[in-house]
């Protein structure tokens, strides 16, 4: 264990990192990579946090205060659009860069020049989505799902730059993906079978199979928006034989693995932390393997239940009620899995761990908000509510969030070497902990109290609770920067030096180098036992 | 750098050109953004384009730049087979990812087909869709008559199209034989077989472009010509830019093979070429069948 | 120590179980019941399966929480090693899909159910365009458009809300109890949803497609419900009202309904006879235009730059007066400006063209009178 880690250390001595802003510009080196595309998805999700902040300000109160309905549309898309593309995916895209090559004993990044070429895509395209705001008659105004023909015909000037801008996105994201894919398939140190893999490794290979699987159809969904809105086109359009409920196919069959993109990463991030501090391993790998696997298939065939109420045949309906319902099978061993493996453990809650409980309970709401919503008949009402906006912000806010910030606890020691602010984690935790369920749980009420999603105003019955979660809302967006001064103090160094292993019960190869991670790891690589 | 041993793989220093081709994305976003946006306007300003070419040019400085470098690795020795296999593995996913491109359009005819014309003419629970909205509408494919009555006639498959399918089945061949010279050492083989399949591949190219003079002119089949139109404009499009990239792909081949490159062993760029080529290829043959033939 | 911390845990449990079903019966924080036997069948679903959901969450973090208290390390807790057990995970995995069964049979009736839109007794074309809803009764010649009767003033908080603010219209659609009402949802321009919670109709409006959906309400009453799929500025804005009233009553209305089309069409003629003045059409084209044009022109006709034109000295209002009447009658195709000719009377298209070439200090002097609008008509 140790000789791995002086070895590495001898190795990397005479090239480390270069000078200045080249460093992170022309860059090649993988942990360079992931720290900027979590600082980007960083940047992004409070960017995208503000836009939430203007939408709860406006929903603070029943009529029209602060913004137009107009803006009102275009904060809701950009928030949508930020969250998944800007921070959700480019986080977890940040730590496979981080974390994957280390993990399986790798120096690097199978393609490391383009690795870099993936990341400093994202800027540039998310500068174009933001600067398309300013662009006369306002940003996209349509969702983040940009239904036809609403983003079509109906749209705005800034439709063609809203187009690119996710073409360029999804270049990015499938370089990204190949990267990671042919890195695990290929670059794993003499050993690691693949049933000897972490579970963020396994987790991460069958999300970037979806994602070179799937972004490839969002650019053509975004194709055929441009050429309907802009080149005479009709596929979402009857007058020419098309039909707009096709684009709500096209999207969602991108859409739905799009979902498990940006929550697998997370189950294998909450299966690495729960054994760490359970002190046992992992219960039941391999059906924690198979059970993503069987999550990754399924979802490329229950696409429709996003659609219940477009007027699909009865006969569809069913079919995609069936299958929606099939996932909460592997969704529920994976639960299971956790507490097994917490059963009879010995149980710390240092930070991480504290995050990753919350994970549990709180992304199983999700799970539980996402069953009643498979069923088609009471879909019909929920459909379109804020019961669905609660459901997704629970699996997306304390589910994929909540597993990047536990990961980010969990892995910050052994980037920066020292031991962050303990004292604000936990204020972090607690604030976090609080808020987002003030802020998510009252809008299952108002949801099947029939208050409509994306609406910049409603009708009085749901002003107190609207209140509420707006509270909750500025309150969840405040603590986050807790999280900003925490990160910041631990990488300028301050904080108690750790040890290679920083948690007693860790395991896995990263735990063997030592803490800060040398700039290049593993050039040789290591013999897995 | 260069007596780095073989048992390494090796990770490449800093290189400028991933974040120049970052620019170049930009420019070629930010530029056809507002390029198209301003297509209905006669008086708007051409910066947009301008953008759009100042990014394609910087795109192609970025990729001459990028594979200079590379190739002077790899003629240097500092490739390992396994660099070689992540080469591999990542030019099979990324095609890969073009096929699931491919498929959005296909996807998006097959339902068309088997969903949207017929429904539109009161098929399925659209009864009332065909009563109340669109009596006059029948629903046949080829779609020749759009719900609002624009009129079109459908593209044949004799003629052009057929001739293109033996062309590009043709060019599979004699890219499969440039290899089997590669793998044999027949250098002579190669490059006149390689030279063979770019003449091929143009001859595609210069015969789609009649079909689609031949389409606009007599058959007044048109992009906007509802969505038999729009399927088959799009599909062979987007087609006939992939045969374009892959026959300037296939030409940076020729020239790097007439200038000595590649061995029996180490030839990954022109494998990635053929591989690439061969998938053109299949993706016309399901063109051929489902946009032509049925 | 134990028993405390077992306590605590047994409260928990126990004031979960007392609370949940009391505050579901809470109408502002649940569905609706509804009042038709279909909105009872889905209401019967939730429940049952929000109930399911409970059992199982208490039962999974009843044993979470038991180990997270006992199991704990600063208790001494010693971990055990295992990591397997075929048994149980074939257990885990065929219980819930034996679950998953029992859930799927009665929502599968239902569904069946509420997709049989056949045999109806009344059939009503709902037509959404941005932001109202048109109602016409098939095969009874009634129609009308029905639009959001909130004041603006409500919306800008100049005065108190209302009881229904947001949630009241100038029409609503009336319809029988105790009948079938089909409705054959479409849309004109984007995609709308048709969205009553007491009747658990929710049906996507997609344009050139027709949905279908039904409803056989059993309680007479006023039912309220939004366009629940967003449709662009205004989608927040576009209510539905259905009154239900009892058989006999709605034939009678029907029958009123008919009478007043009758006395408008001989109203319409007699306006072709004679001209209104221009402050007469002035005024009835402010108000036209505050209802039907506002929304995207802005009620100041400045439009939305990027988005609405503005009609100050615009092209259109500057421009030919037959060019103005034409593209108010029959929009303009690929944009979002609709057709006017079957939304609005000849007086009311009269007055607010007039009206749009006067206002907002053009005062262009160009009079239209209905007769000329109809003209227009005939001539086409």
């Amino acid at each position: 264990m140790n000789s791995v880690a002086s070895t590495t250390t001898q190795d990397t001595d005479d090239h480390g990192p270069a000078k200045g802003i080249k460093r992170w510009l022309f860059t090649t080196n993988h942990k360079d990579i992931g720290t900027l595309y979590l600082w980007f998805a960083f940047i992004m999700f409070l960017t995208g946090g503000a836009m939430a902040m203007v939408i709860r300000a406006e929903l603070f109160q029943p009529g029209l205060q602060i913004v137009e309905p107009h803006f009102f549309n275009q904060m809701t898309t950009v928030h949508g659009l930020i969250m998944v593309f800007g921070a959700v995916m480019p986080a977890f895209t940040g730590l496979a860069n981080w974390m994957i090559p280390i993990m399986i004993g790798a120096p690097d990044m199978a393609l490391p020049r383009m690795n870099n070429l993936s990341f400093w895509i994202l800027p540039f395209a998310f500068t174009i989505l933001l600067a398309s705001l300013f662009v006369e008659g306002g940003g996209p105004a349509f969702g983040w799902t940009f239904y036809a023909p609403l983003s079509t015909t109906y749209s705005g000037d800034s439709t063609a730059l809203f187009v690119f801008s996710v073409h360029i996105m999804g270049i990015s994201s499938i370089m990204g993906a190949i990267n990671v894919i042919v890195t695990i398939c290929n670059m794993r140190a003499p050993g690691m079978t693949w049933m000897k893999m972490p579970l963020f490794v396994w987790t991460w290979l069958i999300t970037a199979f979806l994602l070179i699987a799937v972004m490839p159809v969002l650019a053509g969904a975004v194709t055929m928006v441009l050429t309907d809105k802009y080149f005479g086109t009709s596929f979402f359009d009857a007058a020419g034989g098309g039909d707009p409920v096709m684009f709500q196919h096209i999207f969602w069959f991108f859409g739905h693995p799009e979902v498990y993109i940006m929550i697998l990463p997370a189950f294998g991030i909450i299966s690495t932390i729960v054994p760490t501090f359970s002190r046992k391993p992992l219960f039941g790998y391999s059906s924690m393997v198979y059970a993503t696997a069987s999550i990754a298939l399924l979802s490329f065939i229950v696409w429709a239940h996003h659609m219940f109420t477009t007027g699909m045949p009865v006969y569809a309906e069913l079919f995609f009620m069936y299958c929606t319902m099939l996932i909460s099978v592997p969704t529920g061993v994976k639960v299971f899995n956790w507490v097994a493996t917490m059963w009879r453990g010995a149980i710390s809650y240092e930070v991480p761990m504290m995050f990753s409980v919350a994970f549990i309970v709180l992304f199983t709401f999700g799970g539980f908000s996402g069953l009643m919503l498979a069923i088609t008949p009471v879909d019909f009402q929920y459909h379109d509510t804020y019961f669905v906006v609660a459901h997704f912000h629970y699996v997306l806010v304390t589910g994929a969030i909540f597993s990047l910030i536990a990961a980010t606890y969990y892995w910050l020691p052994k980037w920066t070497g020292v031991m962050y602010d303990l004292v604000l984690a936990k204020w972090h935790f607690w604030c976090s902990l609080i808020s987002v369920n003030l802020l998510f749980f009252p809008m299952h009420f108002i949801g099947l109290a029939g208050m409509p999603r994306r609406i910049p105003d409603y009708s009085i019955q749901f002003a107190g609770w609207n209140q509420l979660i707006s509270i909750g809302g500025f309150a969840f967006g405040l603590s986050q920067l807790i999280f900003l001064v925490l990160v910041i103090k631990a990488c300028r160094k301050r904080g108690a030096v750790v040890n290679h292993q920083v948690w007693d019960g860790a395991k896995g190869l990263e735990w063997q180098l030592p803490s800060p991670a040398p700039y290049h790891t593993f050039e040789k690589p290591p013999k897995i036992e | 750098m260069s007596q780095q041993d073989k048992s390494q793989y090796y990770v490449p220093a800093q290189s400028p050109w991933p974040i120049v081709g970052a620019c170049a994305f930009f420019l070629i976003a930010f530029g056809a953004g507002h390029m198209v946006a301003d297509l209905q306007d006669p008086q708007a300003s051409q910066w947009g384009s301008l953008l759009l070419i100042a990014g394609v040019l910087v795109l192609f400085i970025m990729l001459a730049g990028w594979f200079k470098d590379q190739i002077n690795e790899s003629r240097s020795g500092l490739h390992n087979r396994q660099l070689g296999i992540s080469y591999r593995q990542g030019m099979l996913w990324f095609i890969f990812s073009e096929i699931m491109f491919f498929a959005a359009f296909f996807g998006a005819l097959l339902y068309l087909r088997v969903i949207a014309v017929p429904w539109l003419g009161g098929d399925s629970n659209n009864a009332m869709t065909h009563a109340v909205l669109w009596p006059d509408f029948v629903p046949q494919w080829p779609l020749t008559e759009t719900p609002d009555g624009t009129k079109t006639q459908a593209m044949g498959y004799w003629g052009l199209p057929l001739i293109n399918t033996v062309i590009l089945l043709t060019s599979s061949v004699t890219i499969h034989f440039a290899d089997l010279g590669l793998k044999k050492g027949n250098r002579k083989q190669l490059s006149s077989m390689l030279f063979i399949t770019i003449l091929l591949g143009i001859g595609f190219l210069f015969l789609q472009v009649e079909e689609y003079i031949h389409a606009y002119q007599d058959l007044g089949l048109t992009l906007s010509s509802g969505v038999y139109g729009n399927t088959f404009f799009m599909l062979t499009g987007f087609h006939g830019l992939h045969v374009t990239l892959g026959t300037l792909f296939l030409l940076v081949m020729w020239l790097r093979i007439v200038r000595g490159h590649f061995s029996s062993e180490n030839h990954f760029a022109f494998l990635a070429a053929s591989w690439y080529w061969h998938f053109v290829d299949i993706v016309w043959l399901c063109l051929f069948l489902f946009v032509y033939v049925l | 120590m134990v028993s405390s911390a077992q306590r605590v845990l047994l409260l928990c449990l126990f004031t979960g179980i007392q609370v949940l079903p009391a505050a579901a019966s809470e109408s502002s924080i649940n569905l609706r019941k509804g009042v038709t036997d279909i909105s009872h069948q889905v209401y019967d679903l939730h429940m049952t399966i929000f109930y399911i959901c409970v059992v199982i969450a208490l039962l999974v973090f009843g044993v979470m929480l038991y180990a997270m208290v006992f199991h704990r390390k600063s208790r001494g807790a010693k971990p055990a090693n295992f990591h397997e057990s075929i048994k149980v995970e074939i257990a885990w995995t065929i219980v819930p899909f034996l679950i998953l069964i029992a859930m799927a049979v009665p929502a599968t009736s239902t569904l069946i159910d509420m997709e049989d839109a056949s045999q109806a007794d009344l059939t009503i074309r709902v037509t959404g365009s941005q932001w109202k809803w048109h109602y016409q009764y098939h095969g009874h010649g009634i129609e009308f458009y029905s639009l959001l009767d909130t004041p603006m003033e409500q919306i800008q908080n100049k005065w108190i809300k209302g009881d229904d603010y947001l949630l009241e219209v100038d029409k609503p659609l009336i319809i029988p109890t105790e009948r079938k009402v089909r409705f054959l949802m479409t849309s004109d321009d984007v995609i709308h949803s048709w969205w009553v919670p007491d009747f658990a109709v929710k049906k996507d409006a997609n344009p050139g497609f027709i949905n279908e959906a039904w409803t056989r309400v059993n309680e007479a009453g006023i039912y309220r419900g939004q366009c629940a799929e967003l449709c662009g500025k205004d989608h927040g804005f576009m209510p539905i009202v259905v009154k239900a009233v009892p058989p006999a009553e709605f034939d009678s209305w029907m029958l009123q309904q008919k009478e007043f089309i009758r006395q408008a069409k001989a109203e319409e003629q007699r306006l072709l006879a004679m001209s209104m003045s221009f402050d007469e059409l002035m005024a009835e084209g402010e108000k036209v235009y505050g209802a039907y044009c506002a929304a995207c022109h802005q009620p100041n006709g400045a439009g939305l730059p990027g988005v609405f034109p503005g009609l100050i000295n615009s092209v259109v209002t500057r421009g030919p007066v037959a060019d103005h009447i034409e593209i108010v009658l029959n929009g303009k195709n690929g944009t979002a400006m609709q057709a006017f000719a079957k939304q609005l009377t000849l007086k009311q298209l009269a007055a607010v063209i007039t009206y749009e070439r006067n206002a907002w200090g053009m005062n262009s002097g160009d009079i239209v009178q209905p007769k000329d609008v109809h003209l227009h008509k005939q001539g086409q």
